[in-house]
């Protein structure tokens, strides 16, 4: 601690030059955090997947119906203990812009199938009373002002026409990760009203009873229907969000690129920047050293200073995403998991210090071997 | 370093023959450097000998390229010699490398240059604390030997200015409250008046007799300056790489 003034002092020497080390840091570091939220935002599904749960869907194209009877044929496959059923909706309120994933699911089942999800028991009586009732998560409720009681329209692109729907309850993830940004509303409601595609759903979710059964299950479900007018792709969740993420791109490969070029720079940037402080200060280690300093702790000055650079703009870039990311999902519902994980903002900062390291270790090398009597005659 | 008239009482002795087998603090035999540029070996010392007692105040003079310097740095361990011993308090300096070396310059030399060659972005207080912090001490007990230190030099008002903010007489007055301040065996000053103007060299010497007269201090100082000169108890010239004494001036 009682060299702190010291490392303190040499990073305060050039201000001009270390507001522009510590704005590469941070850049680099705010670009890392913004695509490390965007991965998680891709991945959350993945993320958040159920073991035991598998989607059943149309084995031609995940927009192509299955028939509604399915739903007991399914329950007679062993090893499914709990099947439900949604369709996607596809509306948006009041503006296009104003999107969120819209589910007619069905209301006997679905909170079996999904226990993550906690809606308060009085709500959940009030939306099974009410064939016009939804139920909302909280961030989309939040960020559009929904209150239980209110009467919500909703602009059906599919189906056609404005549904109105009665705000029955809100609904809350059991974790960070949970998806809060749904619409449910009840099946029969969409069975009731739609012109066209009676009798069928979007898809199935299956309980098993045994996650280490899923792939078997999921392989009995599809011999079950193959060879009929509506085959089946049964896969585990985790399997079938990681394709939804796939349909996208090769996101992870993306952002690693992106992240490599940016710290390479950033590398090379600080690398050079530190190479030029310490040939500056080539009299004053030397200095340093005559008054007895070691050339180890010569070189742990140095190593320390670039770490302070790395740790200083590491850490304002990442606040300056943790900031950014406060404002939720910018995309309007393309990523509803739009948060800076923790581990994500540990991973940043690891990295930024790795980055100080390196680029601090060849100057600090190079300060180490200084020659006193050599440097004391240039100075 | 406690002043007193003990430092005068002392037999004082400095000898360039090498015969000498007193308890001398510093003693030099058979001291040789050589480079080598370009091919050829330049001999800077040959077969120097040297013993100082405690308490001197040594000047060396000689022309340039004489190997003042080259003295100066392998008596305060910056430099190695080709061959030859040097030994200090009992240290055999000339065997000691590394972090040894590091360490016995911490507690033993007191070096001041020409230049001052103080950290720019310390205050004067900071970088006469310098050397204390390689010690164990804690930060109150630094504190004390700082203002000491400063109090000596005559600077406790300027503590909190940096290098930039003093005279170069002031700034060559802390380098000597950092040379002092870890309370080393010796002072090694490099032309400690080489950049001054006649009042501030006349200060700065007068700093330097008085510890080593009143302070007891080993003093070994390089020179151009005779009037500087004039101030050391004794004045040994450097020719064809060995001292010669001149006598006390």
């Amino acid at each position: 601690m009682k060299y702190v003034h010291l490392i303190w002092a040499n990073i305060r020497r050039k201000k001009v030059r270390t507001l522009l080390t510590v704005g590469s840091f941070a850049v680099a570091l705010f670009l890392f955090g913004l695509l490390a939220t965007i991965q998680t935002a891709f991945n959350q599904g993945v993320e958040v997947a159920g073991v035991d749960r598998l989607v059943v869907r149309n084995n031609v194209s995940l927009i192509m119906p299955l028939p509604y009877s399915y739903k007991e044929r399914l329950l007679q496959i062993p090893g499914v203990r709990d099947v439900t059923f949604a369709s996607w909706f596809g509306g948006y309120y009041q503006d296009p812009k104003n999107f969120f994933p819209q589910l007619a699911s069905e209301k006997e089942t679905w909170l079996k199938i999904y226990p993550e999800y906690k809606v308060p028991p009085k709500e959940w009586a009030d939306f099974l009373a009410d064939r016009e009732g939804c139920i909302i998560g909280r961030t989309t409720a939040e960020k559009y002002g929904f209150k239980v009681g209110d009467r919500v329209p909703i602009v059906a692109s599919i189906f056609g026409g404005v549904w109105e729907f009665n705000v029955c309850g809100i609904y809350d993830g059991t974790r960070t990760e949970d998806d809060t940004t749904q619409f449910w509303f009840r099946s029969d409601y969409l069975e009731e009203r739609r012109t066209w595609g009676k009798g069928q759903v979007g898809w199935y979710v299956v309980r098993v009873d045994n996650p280490d059964d899923a792939p078997a299950v999921a392989e009995a479900i599809d011999n079950r229907f193959s060879n009929s007018s509506w085959e089946t792709k049964s896969e585990t969740e985790k399997a079938f969000a990681a394709g939804f993420v796939k349909q996208v791109g090769n996101i992870q490969l993306l952002i690693m690129v992106i992240g490599s070029v940016v710290f390479f720079t950033l590398l090379l940037v600080t690398g050079n920047t530190m190479a030029l402080s310490i040939r500056e200060r080539t009299g004053e280690l030397a200095v340093m050293k005559t008054l007895g300093f070691s050339d180890r702790s010569i070189l742990w000055f140095v190593l320390a200073e670039s770490q302070a650079y790395a740790v200083i703009g590491g850490a304002l870039g990442l606040a300056g995403v943790k900031l950014f990311t406060l404002g939720g999902d910018p995309t309007g519902g393309f990523l509803p998991l739009f948060y800076l994980a923790p581990s994500r903002m540990l991973l940043g900062l690891m990295l930024a210090m790795a980055v100080g390291a390196l680029s601090g270790l060849l100057p600090a090398l190079t300060a180490r071997r200084l020659r006193i009597v050599e440097a004391l005659r240039r100075i | 370093m406690k002043p007193g008239s003990t430092a005068r009482e002392r037999r004082k002795m400095v000898k360039v023959d090498g015969r000498d087998e007193g308890k001398s603090l510093i003693r030099v035999r058979g001291l040789d450097k050589t480079y080598r540029r370009g091919g050829q070996v330049i001999h800077v010392l040959q077969g120097l000998n040297l013993d100082v007692s405690e308490g001197e105040f040594v000047a060396f003079m000689g022309p340039s390229g004489s190997g003042k310097t080259t003295l100066l740095n392998l008596l305060g361990g910056l430099d190695l010699p080709s061959s030859g011993s040097i030994t200090v308090a009992g240290d055999e300096i000339s065997r000691l490398s590394g972090p040894r070396l590091s360490r016995w310059r911490a507690r033993h030399v007191g070096f001041i240059f020409q230049m001052y060659n103080l950290m720019p972005v310390l205050t004067a207080y900071q970088n006469v604390e310098l050397p204390l912090l390689l010690t164990r001490l804690t930060r109150a007990q630094r504190r004390r030997h700082v203002e000491t230190a400063l109090d000596l030099v005559g600077l406790s008002e300027r503590r909190r200015h940096y290098p930039r903010q003093l005279s170069g007489g002031q700034e060559q007055r802390v380098a000597i409250a950092r040379a002092l301040v870890a309370d080393p065996t010796f002072l090694l000053c490099d032309e400690p008046t080489g950049d001054l103007d006649r009042r501030s060299a006349d200060e700065v010497m007068d700093l330097l007799w008085t510890l080593s007269r009143e302070y007891g201090k080993t003093v070994l100082m390089v020179t151009h300056d005779p009037r500087a000169a004039e101030r050391a108890g004794v004045v040994l010239h450097l020719e064809k790489g060995a001292l010669v004494e001149s006598g006390a001036p």
